[in-house]
């Protein structure tokens, strides 16, 4: 039976006076994909940041597999995995250093030997000791996925993940979100595009104006429809 | 145990970076070098002032090639959003700042090594033994207040203009007493105060201080 493996509760977040969150609540199971949109300063990254860690929250609550994640935040951050729709790599070190660094950050047992696999699966193995300076936008999106696998993180955070992919990174992303939730992890991403969210989602939510102004499942929703409520959200 | 390893890693990072980029290194030596070049065509030296100049013309040259290589440790990387990715990991901000440290210790006594034999040529004084302890003691200070500071000047806009007047004042002390020891082994002075002492407690003083504040500086 699958239970809540992340749960927020009235989520505030504030940047000085101006409100981002302004109390979202949302649930995510064990083997479920969530998809998040919202026009630009909904507050769907400054959600991500606060769920990763990143930034603090102002009020609310946060239960990352039943770990307050205010209170238990190292061991919250170790079943997290994060990826930003920038890739946000060492640049003067090479794919493998990149990866092995971080492997070392998150203690991941036989580091090396799981660096590679990563890398054979985003399909950047040839490419492990070329400088990441030298990749492109899309391939070092790639290698920003493998970073957030390495530790094996139950939920997977992704910002606007299918920024700067190319037809077949889209579909590596489909790929792997896939197998996050048959392993039994959670997704929640966010993304501009309706058609990826109607395609990798189980839910779909919409945020505006720093709340969750509504939330359906996927399969009960017509393109159709879910593109009127997509569109009426960005007005 | 995780603690050493994740430091060493931040370390190991940094160093290779570094090495790669050439950017720190590169920039502070020149610095340095060209300050102690500067003071010595601007001071007219002779035997009896020169305890009184050189001292000063050395450690101007290092805190201000310091401050140089300082302000790059944590600006480059959040300018570049790879400090979120750091923070990120499961890892003790006291880890961050100590490898920081450590690295910023190494940067800089790369600069001072270079620095050091062309300062005894140029002021044409001797290097003494004596003088590791109060460049040790010296650079310790000056690094574990520029690390925690350069964090919190890079959250701001003003970084480069921050950085120094945040930090300028707080290590006038240990500075004062790397000056005055350094002049005390030129020209032995029978009543000097304990110029070592003073630093090693500055030292303590403040790296503690650093160590304990550094997770509030880091945070959003």
């Amino acid at each position: 039976m699958s239970h809540p493996y992340l749960e927020i509760i009235k989520l505030k977040k504030n940047y000085g006076l101006k409100p981002v969150l302004r109390g979202v609540d949302l649930v995510v199971e064990q083997g479920q994909r969530v998809a998040l949109l919202g026009a630009n300063g909904a507050g769907k990254t400054t959600l991500l940041r606060v769920l990763a860690g990143l930034a603090e929250p102002d009020g609310g609550q946060v239960c990352i597999d039943g770990r307050d994640m205010l209170h238990d935040e190292p061991q919250a951050r170790r079943a997290v995995g994060f990826v930003t729709h920038q890739p946000y790599i060492y640049d003067d070190l090479t794919v493998m250093e990149n990866l092995l660094f971080f492997a070392r950050m998150y203690g991941v047992k036989q580091r090396h030997e799981r660096a590679r696999a990563l890398l054979e699966r985003v399909g950047l193995f040839k490419r492990a000791n070329e400088r990441a300076s030298a990749l492109s936008r899309g391939q070092s999106q790639r290698l920003a996925l493998a970073r957030a696998l390495l530790h094996s993180p139950r939920l997977l955070l992704l910002d606007e993940p299918d920024t700067g992919l190319d037809e077949e990174g889209v579909a590596l992303l489909e790929a792997i979100l896939n197998e996050q939730t048959r392993n039994g992890g959670a997704v929640l991403f966010t993304t501009h595009q309706l058609a990826h969210a109607l395609q990798w989602s189980d839910q779909i939510g919409l945020l505006r104006g720093g709340r969750m102004a509504w939330f359906r499942e996927t399969r009960s929703l017509e393109t159709s429809s879910a593109r009127e409520v997509y569109s009426e959200a960005l007005l | 145990m995780i603690f050493l390893e994740q430091t060493l890693a931040i370390l190991w990072k940094d160093i290779r970076c570094e090495l790669r980029s050439k950017q720190t290194w590169m920039g502070m030596g020149m610095f340095a070098l060209l300050v102690l070049v500067i003071f010595n065509f601007a001071f007219d030296l002779r035997v009896d002032n020169k305890a009184a100049i050189a001292p000063g013309a050395l450690w101007v040259a290092f805190v201000f090639a310091s401050l140089l290589g300082l302000g790059r440790t944590i600006t480059a990387e959040r300018e570049k959003g790879l400090m979120d990715r750091l923070l990120l990991c499961p890892v003790d901000r006291k880890a961050i700042y100590l490898a920081k440290l450590l690295g910023n210790l190494l940067f800089i006594g790369v600069v001072e090594v270079v620095a050091l034999p062309v300062f005894a040529a140029l002021f044409n004084v001797p290097l003494f033994g004596a003088l590791l302890p109060i460049v040790l003691l010296g650079t310790l200070g000056v690094a574990a207040i520029g690390t925690l500071f350069s964090a919190m000047a890079a959250a701001t806009h003003a970084r480069e203009l921050l950085l120094p007047v945040l930090v300028f004042p707080l290590i006038v002390p240990v500075v004062i007493g790397a000056v005055r020891a350094t002049g005390d082994l030129m020209v032995v002075s029978p009543n000097a105060p304990p110029w070592l002492g003073l630093m090693i407690a500055f030292d303590v003083i403040f790296l503690s201080a650093s160590m304990l504040t550094f997770e509030f500086v880091i945070k959003e």
